[in-house]
Order: structure tokens, then C-alpha cells, then sequence
């Protein structure tokens, strides 16, 4: 069937020149650009898109727009799947494929309409009371109560679409483009001021695009027409459509996500960005947001047929649909009169217009009765028939007060059902923003009461529900907003429009039953009436209890629809009035963000964008093994043909001991420190004493936290009287400069010292072994080299390779070394003409692997895997670093505490295994007795372990409980179900008295 | 996302701020005549009110430079901002 | 009225109309042997074992809104016993061995799935974190185990393992009884229990002062009147200081936003819980369907219960770096909570310089899965008057010490 059986031939905002295929369930159909995937579906006369999603009832579209809660489809295929997307919102586009969700084998036949024939077992949170027995089975139903759960399908391939992320500042931020935020926007942009008027909808008009009436004289569309474009012609307005502002966050931060391609088929949006996030600081708000309509609760009102009034207004008018053949409107307001009769002029036959309201407005019955509409007074739709499609209402004379019926039965035959039950305004981003609501009885919904930020409500979004009224109020907010933003004077004349008598609706929350029926409150999570009722008795009575118990308002809708009936019947149920019961948060987002489009391109390569380091590409070539350190990519081991891990450490540390070595040692941080009082500031953040070090020299430094933690440490060089350059961990960097900062500016702030970052300035190659002194030798024709003129722990200026550098003579390796320091740009200059060079000392890279071991074999602790911020300086066996005449430091009082003075402290010790080949796991625990059954007591573990290929053995360094005290003994250290034996030793294993690095 | 009036630069996105919590803390001392519990207090027990707090922020993509602000727990709201060093706003004292 | 299938075949027939309430709504009376103030996990747990194990029943919890409603009702709902120190390990493994039991000891289904609990490491000092702490795990007899990349590919078939990323994974611990709970259950099977052995559950009662004779407390200030107290318990995490400050005590506590969010539902795709911390990653699929995910907590301090965006667009970023394919799933609700951050990252339950005011606080990003335990050895804490052997350590004197339990590896993500 192609035909589009409920089109009408004219009319409507759709472009018939134009015919779009699509499927629906494997059926090929057609429409028009300006369809959404429902209206499409309605002028096919498919109504039955769902199952539900406890009960599997039949569904149909309900509503035109975000509130819709039932016609949930799964959009596309493969990789571009997308699960729950609203049919009322997924513009329709050539190729469109889209799928019930929640239904097997099918929509029309489904297993799980089972569950409606049990319904009586599932009240509300019945699965609190069952299922515990046997106790530990309910992995066992939850496996089938979680396949029963759940909608759509998530994607199962990685998203091939980008997104985007961009800010903005406006002066009036306008969401929502009705005619009160079109009166807003134009009156703000007509003083001048900068506004974003962002509107959830592919066109820009609201409740304009399907509504009549006349604005200024003429018809609302046209007004509408010339509205757009001359906000489309201002330069400091930016018209967003298909752009919902999704969340208001503090100091007028606002989330707007925009729909860049989702319209376009597949093949045409190649290059595109998906979807838009606008993160936008605007200096007023003024909300739209427009109104709800809400469904009216009776038996049967799920039934596909029964739609919301303005949806079925909505589809004849907006896009040439009838909604059906016949009709029946209920409503408890006026505003369903003229769906009425935009109903019938569709050509849908309305049988009746049943309003709860004794009183009707007289105008309009009177229009009514002249299209030839009966209209009931006083009467409801009580019951829905049907199956698959309503076929039939029954109609019922409400009693005075509304909880019992009166009179005969009514069957009216139809395959509609349009409903009013009054409207909610659209208080969501106003609750969000902190403001507070109040219960307006004249209109039975809530509306916003006190603000916290800069923003106004206006039109339906505060109740406002005439046009007239509507423009006027966004007129003025819009004028008002550019006026605080400098803009203009403050005042705007609104457009004209025609006023509407109101008469108030009357809110029945809940129909009176005239049988057996289930009535649903929220329709997406199958909450009825009665489950209100019940969890009211159980006592689930603040209305989040109600909400997590029922989960009424827990839906992708968040109950849109529902929240409000659901609000009341408790209410009545609890006997409280509406707004004692209170009212939940709304929390951000409006309606679902797109997880990717929240990403925006912070994804793939740009996720933690890596640090590279001057030589970066010279690894690369010689097919280095990296290793992530903080964001560094950092080399951890070269290995040579098919070399392992293993092999290749232990011959770069066999390079190191016996010729040369060579590390890229830039990641290393580093703060240039000048000022009159620089060498304060050292003695304030390291334990040991600065004020002696002179120029030219180096010395090594640990930095603590007030609580007297090893935090950081370095070698920090003295290069004049009033200026040292630090150096950091890799990991550090960032950290301690923040943390000398913090200290200087908040505790010490007389000081004069001035700290410059300058880890990326320079590029570093170490180069170590025995060597190394000859290389440089070599290359270095400008700096005295031997022991005596340029001793251990000091520094030079002067050329390497022709480059200008600083050398430190520092060694973290423990052999002869040198850290040549050169500007990033000649890095990898420096490093080929060391290679070159070093050629003939067979010169070889070495990672952090092999340093890790070479310092380790030299006892040298790695702050972050010796220490984990529960270490002091003496539990590294560091209290020579710790000044004791120094009258303080950071740390020194934390020091002092009975805890840090403890003898059993865990204190690092080396150790080796009884079996010198076997290499102890790194994180592998201490047992205090290898006998003991669970919980075994532990006394430390093994912080650093390695094959020494310098050794021939395997050793460890660990931290041990009085450690210090106990070498020589032999200690059970276990890992995944196995126990070795190592001997406790002193921490240092290669060079004791430090020859080789002072040599 | 909050709004920050950095004292040096003007008003700029929280993400380029550090929270550096609670402000006009002395450090005691000389250390030796500082109790355990003087210390401990000093340490980490903080204030922490439900309502205005003065606290320290680092403008550490901007400027640099740290600064105080008096801002409601609750509300959010930023009362005040003042340097370094500055007394807090005699009508925003707890 | 017990609940059980049968019931619900019964209810069936009379439409339900014969469940009762599931706790009363009494008025307070005039004092009590204890008041508990916060009537979340936490304070309800400590209330129910005050009256089963202790016999303690003439027992008030106090709370200011509804019960559940403060983090009991807003995390995500994971529980584990993975920690590293003694302390810890052996406090949350009994909370987890209480899990085991709780929905017939409650008669209420709290819906503990030990779906597992894993923890992803992704670089070198991960990994030798990871095997110190899953070493020190299991020689505290608790089940952990290690996985290969490989492993972590079976066990989870839609992460993205592959080795081209920015932080690969590496490796990962996984505790086989962990997995998630139903929040809200917790709270109301506790309450229910707690209620049924005469405990008095008082909602919409604020706590505005605390009554003390000398140093010893004798009462609360409520909004529903004063109510006499021989034992005062605080659990009203997140307002901890605020409480603590009416007891004239200072905390080493600050209150922070930690915000989490959900995904529409979907059907199963994710069957256990994947955390990291390096990626900053927390998740699970809830029973409903939807995608729980738990986000960063905001860097200042704040009372607001609500979150800030970027903190939600990072959680994304790093989300999708797992799971790409999650791309296109959508945000349906974001919120937060307020916790109490500790400096060593974990709990304080413990007797005060107050006498007869005992505290529980300090549980950071952490508490949900302490719920049963936190409340049974506080429960003991209160009715003797000095804390278990499980709960000697988190004392409010360790920060004077410096005896901390320093757990910032288990905490360096949130959960």
C-alpha cells in the first residue's frame, strides 16, 4: 500500500511535490517533506507502533511532538541505529527505515501480551515483594526480567558520525519559538542586543504552525512568515531550529542540542556533524517553552485511537492529516473546541465532543452545533474498546463532584479519541534553573512562582495560555532582557491578536470507572490509577516515593504527559491537596541528549590529546615500545628484531653498566624559580637546606605535604644567586608547580620569587654509562669534563653537538651521566648526533623500563610506586634529607605526629628471592605468616621487582613493617595463590658507595 | 558552569578555575609548640557551611593568580570577590 | 503481612486493596533511648540492628524530607568489597556478606545482583596497583581475581580493547560477588523491617539543633518539636558538618556535588559493572534497562544536589572511549548528590568528644555499598557505647594521629 490513505489533498505545511519512501516493521510507505515519521504513518492510517512496556498493550501515537510517551521506534540500521527515538520528532527523510520497539515476534502479535492477561500479579513494585526464594536466585530472574525490560536495541558497532561542540554569549537567550518567544525575539533584536532564539522543531512557530487565530489582522501563518524572516535578517540574531534547549544550568549556562543531519538520508550527510551541543552563557533568559497538553485518565485510555487533542489539531493542520474517520473529543477545557471543528473541516467525522465542564462556553458550542458537532455536556469518555485501534467510547454524565457517573451509557462507535485534560505549562528549564512553582488552580497546573536567575517565563510556559496575551508578555520580557543588556529602552509594542474568553477547566484526575478497566497514568512505564492508589496505601507517599515505587514519570518521556494526573490522584488518594503533595525536580535534559553529540570531538585521538616529546618520531622509526606516563607517551623499551619485553631491558641495562646508554628524558618537569627570595621558597618546599648550594651546583630535594607524605622529588640546579631550575617527576609536574604557586601566593605572598614552567622548553637526552664522559667529550669542547672541574651534582653551560645546552651531572641510573638539556626545537638535532657519535660505544636507547631497573638495582625510590601518600621521608630511609635544624618546611609538623613515629612503620627494604631467577610480582603482599588461613595479617609488599641482568639475579624493593630492623630474615610474599621466599636486604644492590656515578 | 569574576581578568568559565576550598585558614605555628590536635584541625577539618563560604579559587588558565570568593553553598550564588590577603566582606563574615 | 508470590496471587483476586503500609507514619514521641538523625541507608540500617541485634527498639530515625531521598536514592548503586587496606576490606566484606542475605532478611527484595565488578587499569602503575591490591585482597579471603586483556574481552564483550587507543586496556580486577542493587529497596526494605520491630520512622522532621546538658547530649530540635534523645546517632551524609557544627564539633569533612546520570532504557548489552580510573568511567545496565553512569564529582563545595554540564559532557567523552558504540545512545537524566569528601577517603563511625553523640560520616563517593555494614557496626557503636573490632579504626582521632586509611586508590573513581 503506497497510497496515503488519510492525506488530504491541500493544506498542511508539507511539500507534496516531493514523495519520500519509507518502511515501518518491513512495510514500504510514502509521505512529504515536513513529515515527521508520525504524521507520516497517520496519513498511511497506521495508529499501532507499540507495545508497552510492562503489560505489551497495543500503542499508537499519542501526541505530535517531545510529550509523546508511546510511539517509540527504533530509527535506522547498523551502525547508525538508534534506539526510542520518538516517531512525533524523527523527521521523516527518503530511505527512512524504522521499527517497533518492545515486541516480538511483532506489533500486531506479540508474546508479551502475556503479561496483560497476568496484569493482576504486577501492581506496582510487586517485584519488591517476590522473587527471593530460593535466596541467590535472583540472578536467575532478574536474567529474564531484564529481557522482558529494556526498549530498543543499543547500537552494536562504533558510531561513524561526528559531532560538534560549540559556545556562544548572547544577551537574551529565547527558548522556544511560539508566538511568545518570536514576540521575545523580536522585540530584542529589534533593540540591538544579541539573541538566540532556539526553538526543538525543524520550523521555527510553535503552537503557531498548527494552531489559527490572527495575529495584527491577519492570519497567524502569515505573521509567522514575516516574523522569521526579519529575525532571519538581523545580524546579532541567530535563529536556531531543530535545536532543544535541553538544560539550564548556574549563572545562565544553558544546553542546547542541535540536529544538524539526523534529517537527511544516510548518503547526504557524509561530511556532516551530526548533532550540535551549544553550550551558551546568556545574560537573560527568556523561556518559551510553551505548554503541555495533558491526557485524561479513564479506562481504556491507552487504546491506539486516543490521542492528545492538539495532536490530533496538530496533524489535520500542520500536515494535512485526518486522524481517522470518526471522532469522539473529550475535554475538561476549551481548547478542544476548535480541535473539534479543525477536525472535522479535515474531514474526520466527529460524532461528539463530550466536555466534563456542566457549564460549556456558549461561543463555541454554539460554532460546534453549526458544523453539526453535538456537544455533551457535563459527560466524559469513560471506557475505550477496541483492540489493536479503539472502536468504540462510552459516555457517562459525571456527577457534581466528579467521582461518580450518572445516567445511561453511551456507545458511540469511533476510531479516535482526542483528548484534553488541561495543560501543564512547560516548566521544566524554569525548574531546572532553581526556580521555585506554585499551583495555580485557575488553570490546574503548576507555574513558575519565585526565580533564581536572570530569566523570565512567558505565554503557556507560565500559564499564559491566550495569543494575545502570549505576544504581549514576550514583547515586553524580550524588550526588557536587550534593556538590561544596554540595549534599547525597555518597552515594545506587541502584535494584536484576538483574544479568547477562558472558562477554567475542570480538572477530574480520574475519569470514575464504569467497570473492570485499567487506566493509565503514565503510559509508557504501564502505570495506572490503581498503582498510584496502592503505593499511596503502602505508605510511598512523598511523590518521589511514588515515582522510584510506581516508576510513574520515569520514562524517556519523564512524564511529560503524566506527571501532573499522577500528582492528583495521589493527592485525592492521600487526601492532601495538589501542592501539599508538592511537586518533583525536573532534571536536565528536556529530552535525551545524544551521548556523542555531549562528547563532541573530545573523542578518538582528541579524547587526552598525548604529549610527545622532541624526539617522539626518532622512537617511532626504531619501533620503541611505548608506555603511557600521565599523558606522555614515553618509551619504554627498544626492542631489537623479536626481542621480548625482557631481553630487550636486559640488554639496555648490559649498555648502560658496561658502555653507553641514552634516554629521552624531557617528560621530566621543570620550573624555572627567580627572585630575591627563590632559595626560601626551596627551603620552605624541600626537607633539606637550600640557602648553601652554589651556583653551579645541584642538589636532590624531597618535596612532602603538610601531613609529612612523600608527595614529589628532583634535582633542582642553582643556576645565579636568585635563580634555581627545578625539576620534577613526570607525573608531578603539573602538581608542583600549582603547589609552589599556591604557597607563594596564598602563604608567603611578600615574597618576591617568580616561577616559570619550562618542561616544554627544553629537550633532554641522558646519556649514561661508562662511556658516556667520552662522548661528550667529544662533542662538548667547551666544558671542563673531568671529576674534579665538573664534579657529581653540578651543572654547565655550553655546546653539545653545536647546540647550545645545559648539562647537569646528575644520574638517576648510578652510573656516570650526564642530562644534557637543549631547546625543544634542536632535540632531536642533539639526539641523532649523539647516536652518530655514540655509534662506536655501540650508544643504546634505554626506556623506563631499563631505568626502572638501573635505579632500582642503586636503591633510588620512584615517588607514586615506592610511595602511595602514606610514606614519609624515613620510611624511605631518607631522614638524611630531612633538616633537622631547619626551624620548618612543608611537612615537618605533620612528621612529628605519634603516628609517623611509629617502629613498626612499613619502611622500604630490598629483597631477594630464595630462587634467584624467579622475578616476585610488583603489588605481590608480605605475609606475616605464610601458615595462616584468611585473613592472612600482612606486613608490607613488593613496591618494585625485576630481573638484574647486571645481578644475574632477580630482586625487589619493598615496604615492610620494621623493615629496617629485619635484614637478614626471610619473609613469605605471595601473589595469585603462590608463596616465595625472599631474603630482607638494605635497599641497594649495585655500587654502595656510588664510585661509578661520582667517577 | 559557573561564572567566575577573576579580580585580574574578569568574569571567565569555572573550567578555567581551581577550587582551592576553604579560605583564611592560618597555618599554626612554630611547629613545635602546635599540638596533635591543633594540627590535625589545621590539617583537615574545614568549616564547611550550608550557605556562604570563603573559599579560594586559582585562575590557573588565566592569570595565575589565586583570589577569594564568597559563595553560597546552596544558591551558588558568587557574593564576593576580593585578593589575596584581603579581609572577607564584613557583612559575608559567618 | 509477609510479602511473597503468594501474596501477590492473593492481591490479585481483591485488586491489593489488603497490602498495609509499608512503615507507619507516627508521631513523634516525646523522647527516645536513641534518635537517629537521616533516614537513608545508613540511618535505617543502623536502626534496624539496633533493635534485632542489640534489642535497642525504642529507636526514632529522624529525617528531614522523605526516606532514601538523600544518596541512598541518587548513586549508582554498586557494591563490592575490593579494598585495599585491612580496615576497609574487612568492613566492606562484611556489608557485601550481609548483601548475601538481605532480601529474606528484610523480607524485601533489594534486587542484589553479583553480576561482578570490574576494574579496568590501563597503563603500568595500574597494573602494579592492581595486583597489590587484588593480593591483598584475597589473602583477606575475599574473592578477587585477575584478568588479561583477553579475559576482560569475554567477560565483557563490548569494550573496546583494542590496542590503538589512548589508554589501552591492560589488564583488570574482577570481583565476581560484586555487582549492583536496587537503591530505593534498600531504604525501604530497611524501613519496613526497622518499623515492624518498633522503630518509629519519622519523615518531614528536620533536625535544627541538638540539645546538650554539659558535654553530654539529652535531644534534637526538630520541625516537629523537640524529641529527647539519650543517644544521639548522626548518618546524614552530605549534611554531616551541618549536623556535627549543631553538636559544636568541626569535621575533616567537605560536601560535593558527585553527579551520575541514566541512558533511556535499553535491552540487556551490558551485563556487569566496568569501572576505571583512568578513563574515569563508571557503569552498569540497571534491570530496566538503562545505561547507570556515574560522573566526577564537582571541585567546590555545595549543598545544591545539583550538577554542572561539563562534568556530564567529560563522563561522555570518556564513556564513548570504552564503549563507542554507546554513542548514539542518549542522556534521558542527570542529577546529584551531595558527599561527604573525607581526606583519606574513608568513613568515620565513630564515638565524638560529645557524649552520647556518635557520627557516621565521611563515606566520599563510596557509602551505597556499605549500607548494611556501616549500619551494624554503628548499631553496636551506639548500644555499647564502643565500636566493633570492624570499625575501631575510622575514628574521628586518626586525623589528630595521623593513623589515616589512606583508600584514594579505591576512590581515584568514583563508584
Amino acid at each position: 500500500m503506497t497510497a496515503q490513505s488519510h492525506r488530504n489533498p491541500t493544506g498542511g505545511r508539507i511539500d507534496r511535490a516531493r514523495t519520500l519512501g519509507f518502511t515501518f516493521n518491513g512495510r514500504y510507505y510514502e509521505g512529504h517533506p515536513g513529515d515527521t515519521l508520525a504524521s507520516a504513518l497517520l496519513a498511511n492510517g497506521v495508529h499501532l507502533v507499540g507495545r508497552s512496556f510492562k503489560y505489551h498493550r497495543p500503542r499508537g501515537i499519542v501526541g505530535s511532538g517531545a510529550e509523546e510517551p508511546n510511539a517509540l521506534v527504533q530509527l535506522g540500521q547498523g551502525a547508525l541505529t538508534e534506539p526510542n527515538v520518538r516517531a512525533t520528532q524523527a523527521e521523516l527523510h527518503d530511505g527512512l527505515a524504522a521499527a517497533s520497539v518492545n515486541c516480538w515476534p511483532g506489533v500486531r502479535w506479540d508474546i508479551g501480551a502475556i503479561n496483560g492477561l497476568l496484569g493482576g500479579l504486577f501492581p506496582a513494585g510487586f517485584y519488591y515483594k517476590t522473587f527471593m526464594w530460593p535466596a541467590r536466585a535472583w540472578r536467575a530472574y532478574e536474567w529474564f526480567i531484564r529481557r522482558a525490560a529494556g526498549l530498543g536495541l543499543a547500537p552494536r558497532e562504533p558510531d561513524p558520525e561526528r559531532y560538534d561542540g560549540t559556545h556562544a554569549h548572547c544577551d537574551v537567550l529565547v527558548a522556544g519559538g511560539g508566538p511568545a518567544g518570536l514576540a521575545a525575539a523580536l522585540a530584542a533584536g529589534r533593540a540591538g542586543g544579541r539573541v538566540i532564539l532556539a526553538d526543538e522543531q525543524a520550523e521555527i512557530g510553535g503552537s503557531l504552525l498548527a494552531g489559527g487565530g490572527t495575529i495584527d489582522g491577519r492570519p497567524a501563518r502569515a505573521w509567522l512568515d514575516d516574523a522569521t524572516a526579519e529575525l532571519a535578517g538581523m545580524a546579532e540574531v541567530r535563529v536556531l531550529p531543530r535545536a532543544t534547549v535541553f538544560g539550564y544550568y548556574d549563572h545562565n549556562y544553558l544546553g542546547i542540542a542541535e540536529r544538524l543531519a539526523d534529517h537527511l538520508p544516510p548518503a547526504e550527510r557524509a561530511g556532516r556533524a551530526r548533532q550540535r551541543v551549544w553550550k551558551v552563557r546568556a545574560g537573560r533568559v527568556v523561556l518559551a517553552t510553551g505548554a503541555i497538553e495533558r491526557p485524561l485518565v479513564f479506562d481504556g485510555n491507552d487504546r491506539p485511537g486516543v490521542m492528545l487533542a492538539t495532536a490530533a489539531q496538530a496533524y489535520a493542520n500542520r500536515w494535512a492529516v485526518r486522524v481517522g474517520d470518526r471522532a469522539v473529543v473529550v475535554t475538561n477545557n476549551d481548547s478542544a473546541y476548535q480541535t473539534a471543528l479543525d477536525l472535522s473541516e479535515s474531514g474526520v467525522a466527529v460524532a461528539l465532543l463530550a466536555d466534563l465542564r456542566a457549564e460549556v462556553p456558549a461561543a463555541l458550542a454554539q460554532r460546534l452545533s453549526r458544523a453539526g458537532i453535538e456537544v455533551a455536556a457535563g459527560s466524559a469518555v469513560v471506557d475505550a474498546a477496541g483492540g489493536t485501534r479503539v472502536t468504540s467510547a462510552e459516555i457517562r454524565r459525571l456527577g457534581a463532584d466528579g467521582t461518580t457517573l450518572e445516567g445511561p451509557a453511551r456507545h458511540v462507535p469511533c476510531d479516535v479519541i482526542a483528548v484534553s485534560g488541561g495543560w501543564s505549562p512547560a516548566v521544566h528549564l524554569f525548574s531546572q534553573s532553581g526556580g521555585r512553582l506554585r499551583w495555580d488552580e485557575a488553570i490546574a497546573g503548576f507555574v513558575p512562582d519565585i526565580s533564581r536567575q536572570a530569566e523570565v517565563s512567558v505565554g503557556a510556559a507560565r500559564g499564559t495560555f491566550d495569543l494575545a496575551a502570549a505576544l504581549a508578555e514576550g514583547a515586553r520580557a524580550g524588550a526588557a532582557a536587550a534593556h538590561a543588556a544596554g540595549f534599547g529602552d525597555g518597552t515594545a509594542t506587541a502584535p494584536a491578536a484576538n483574544a479568547r474568553e477562558v472558562i477554567a477547566p475542570r480538572p477530574v484526575w480520574r475519569v470514575p470507572s464504569a467497570g473492570r478497566g485499567k487506566a493509565f497514568v503514565d503510559i509508557q512505564n504501564d502505570v495506572t490509577a490503581a498503582d498510584i492508589a496502592l503505593a499511596a496505601r503502602e505508605g510511598y507517599s512523598a511523590v518521589e516515593h511514588l515515582k522510584r515505587y510506581t516508576t510513574t514519570g520515569m520514562g524517556t518521556d519523564q512524564g511529560k504527559t503524566s506527571n501532573v494526573n499522577a500528582l492528583a490522584i495521589l493527592a485525592h488518594a492521600t487526601g492532601t491537596a495538589i501542592p501539599a503533595v508538592g511537586t518533583t525536580t525536573f532534571r536536565p535534559p528536556y529530552t535525551p541528549v545524544t551521548f556523542g553529540a555531549l562528547a563532541g570531538r573530545t573523542v578518538g585521538p582528541l579524547f587526552d590529546p598525548a604529549r610527545l616529546t622532541a624526539m617522539h618520531p626518532w622512537h617511532v622509526q626504531a619501533g620503541t615500545r611505548f608506555e603511557d606516563v600521565g599523558q606522555w607517551k614515553r618509551p619504554w623499551y627498544y626492542p631489537r628484531g623479536s626481542e621480548t619485553l625482557h631481553q630487550a631491558v636486559a640488554r639496555e641495562c648490559r649498555a648502560v653498566r658496561t658502555s653507553l646508554g641514552i634516554m629521552d628524558a624531557s617528560t621530566l618537569g621543570k620550573i624555572d624559580i627567580q627572585g630575591p627570595d627563590a632559595a626560601k621558597l626551596l627551603d620552605l618546599v624541600y626537607t633539606n637546606a637550600w640557602g648553601g648550594l652554589e651556583v653551579g651546583r645541584c642538589r636532590y630535594g624531597l618535596m612532602l605535604k603538610e601531613d609529612g607524605m612523600v608527595f614529589d622529588d628532583g634535582v633542582t640546579a642553582r643556576l645565579g644567586p636568585q635563580h634555581f631550575h627545578m625539576t620534577t617527576t613526570t607525573g608531578g609536574a603539573a602538581r608542583v608547580m600549582a603547589w609552589l604557586e599556591e604557597w607563594l601566593q596564598t602563604e608567603r605572598p611578600h615574597w618576591r620569587v617568580y616561577l616559570t614552567s619550562v618542561t616544554t622548553q627544553w629537550a633532554v637526552a641522558a646519556i649514561a654509562g661508562p662511556n658516556a664522559r667520552r662522548l661528550m667529550a667529544e662533542l662538548c669542547p667547551n666544558i671542563a669534563l673531568d671529576a674534579i672541574d665538573f664534579p657529581f651534582m653540578a651543572w654547565r653551560d655550553g655546546t653539545v653537538a653545536g647546540i647550545a645546552a645545559r648539562v647537569f651531572r646528575v644520574s638517576f641510573s648510578g652510573e656516570s651521566a650526564f642530562e644534557i638539556n637543549v631547546p625543544s626545537s634542536q632535540g632531536m638535532a642533539l639526539w641523532q648526533a649523539l647516536m652518530t657519535a655514540g655509534a662506536k660505544y655501540d650508544i643504546t636507547p634505554y626506556g623506563t623500563e631499563a631505568m626502572h631497573v638501573l635505579r632500582a638495582e642503586k636503591g633510588f625510590v620512584i615517588v607514586g610506586q615506592e610511595t602511595d601518600g602514606t610514606v614519609t621521608p624515613g620510611d624511605l630511609g631518607m631522614d638524611w634529607i630531612v633538616g633537622k635544624k631547619k626551624p620548618d618546611f612543608v611537612g615537618r609538623r605533620g612528621l612529628a605526629r605519634a603516628d609517623c613515629k611509629r617502629p613498626d612503620r612499613k619502611q622500604l627494604v630490598g629483597l631477594l628471592p630464595q630462587d634467584p631467577k624467579e622475578v616476585l610480582v610488583e603489588g605481590a603482599q608480605i605475609m606475616a605468616d605464610a601458615a595462616a588461613p584468611p585473613p592472612v595479617p600482612m606486613e608490607g609488599h613488593v613496591t618494585s621487582s625485576y630481573w638484574s641482568a647486571t645481578l644475574s639475579r632477580s630482586f625487589a624493593l619493598a615496604l615492610l613493617k620494621g623493615g629496617r630492623a629485619r635484614h637478614g630474615q626471610t619473609v613469605p610474599v605471595h601473589a595469585y595463590g603462590k608463596t616465595s621466599w625472599a631474603q630482607v636486604t638494605e635497599p641497594i644492590f649495585y655500587d654502595k658507595e656510588g664510585e661509578k656515578l661520582r667517577g | 558552569m559557573l561564572l567566575i569574576a577573576c579580580p585580574f581578568c574578569g568574569p571567565r568559565d569555572e573550567t578555567e578555575f581551581r577550587c582551592g576550598g576553604e579560605s583564611h585558614i592560618a597555618r599554626p605555628g612554630p611547629a613545635e609548640t602546635v599540638s596533635d590536635e591543633r594540627w590535625g584541625d589545621y590539617l583537615f577539618n574545614r568549616a564547611n557551611p550550608k550557605g556562604v563560604h570563603l573559599e579560594r579559587w586559582l585562575h590557573g588558565h588565566g592569570c595565575g593568580q589565586w583570589f577569594n570568593v564568597a559563595r553560597d553553598t546552596v544558591s551558588h550564588r558568587v557574593l564576593a570577590v576580593y585578593r589575596m590577603g584581603d579581609p572577607p566582606p564584613k557583612d559575608l563574615t559567618p | 503481612m509477609k510479602y511473597s508470590l503468594l501474596g501477590l496471587i492473593k492481591g490479585a483476586g481483591n485488586h491489593h486493596k489488603d497490602w498495609p503500609a509499608a512503615w507507619r507514619q507516627p508521631e513523634p514521641k516525646p523522647a527516645y533511648d536513641v534518635v537517629i538523625i537521616g533516614g537513608g541507608g545508613h540511618g535505617l540500617a543502623t536502626a534496624y540492628f539496633l533493635a534485632k541485634e542489640h534489642g535497642v527498639t525504642n529507636v526514632a530515625v529522624v529525617e528531614k524530607g522523605w526516606i532514601g531521598g538523600g544518596n541512598t536514592g541518587r548513586n549508582t548503586t554498586i557494591v563490592r568489597s575490593n579494598y585495599l587496606w585491612d580496615e576497609s576490606a574487612h568492613l566492606y566484606e562484611k556489608s557485601l556478606k550481609l548483601w548475601e542475605g538481605l532480601s529474606q532478611e528484610l523480607n524485601f527484595n533489594t534486587m542484589f545482583s553479583q553480576r561482578g565488578v570490574m576494574n579496568l587499569a590501563h597503563n603500568l602503575h595500574d597494573l602494579r596497583e592492581l595486583n597489590r591490591r587484588v593480593s591483598a585482597i584475597r589473602l583477606n579471603g575475599i574473592d578477587s581475581e585477575f584478568l588479561t586483556t583477553e579475559q576482560v574481552k569475554a567477560f565483557c564483550p563490548i569494550i573496546n580493547t583494542a590496542p590503538t587507543i589512548r589508554y589501552p586496556v591492560l589488564g583488570a580486577s574482577l570481583q565476581r560477588r560484586g555487582g549492583t542493587a536496587r537503591h530505593d529497596a534498600v531504604a525501604w526494605g530497611f524501613a519496613r523491617a526497622a518499623d515492624r520491630l518498633g522503630v518509629d520512622i519519622l519523615q518531614n522532621c528536620e533536625v535544627t539543633g541538638i540539645r546538650r546538658e554539659g558535654i553530654r547530649v539529652t535531644g534534637v530540635e526538630t520541625t516537629r518539636g523537640f524529641i529527647g534523645a539519650r543517644k544521639i546517632g548522626s548518618v546524614a551524609a552530605g549534611h554531616s558538618s551541618v549536623i556535627a557544627a549543631m553538636a559544636g564539633l568541626r569535621l575533616p569533612i567537605e560536601s560535593h556535588p558527585l553527579q551520575a546520570l541514566v541512558s533511556e532504557p535499553v535491552k540487556p548489552v551490558l551485563d556487569t559493572v566496568v569501572m576505571s580510573g583512568a578513563v574515569h568511567v563508571y557503569v552498569s545496565q540497571s534491570d530496566k534497562g538503562e545505561l547507570v553512569i556515574g560522573a566526577g564529582i564537582d571541585a567546590y563545595n555545595s549543598y545544591a544536589q545539583r550538577g554542572t554540564l561539563q562534568v556530564i559532557e567529560e563522563q561522555m567523552a570518556a564513556l564513548i572511549e570504552l564503549f563507542p558504540m554507546f554513542s548514539r545512545m542518549r542522556l534521558m537524566r542527570q542529577w546529584a548528590g551531595i558527599v561527604d569528601v573525607c581526606p583519606d577517603a574513608s568513613p568515620i563511625m565513630a564515638r565524638t568528644p560529645v557524649e552520647g553523640f556518635y557520627i557516621n560520616c565521611g563515606w566520599g563517593t563510596g557509602g551505597f555499598k556499605a549500607t548494611p555494614g556501616s549500619g551494624w557496626v554503628f548499631a553496636h557503636t551506639i548500644a555499647q557505647d564502643r565500636p566493633h573490632e570492624l570499625n575501631a579504626a575510622f575514628t574521628l582521632e586518626r586525623f589528630s594521629s595521623g593513623a589515616l586509611i589512606d583508600e584514594h586508590g579505591a576512590a581515584a573513581v568514583a563508584h
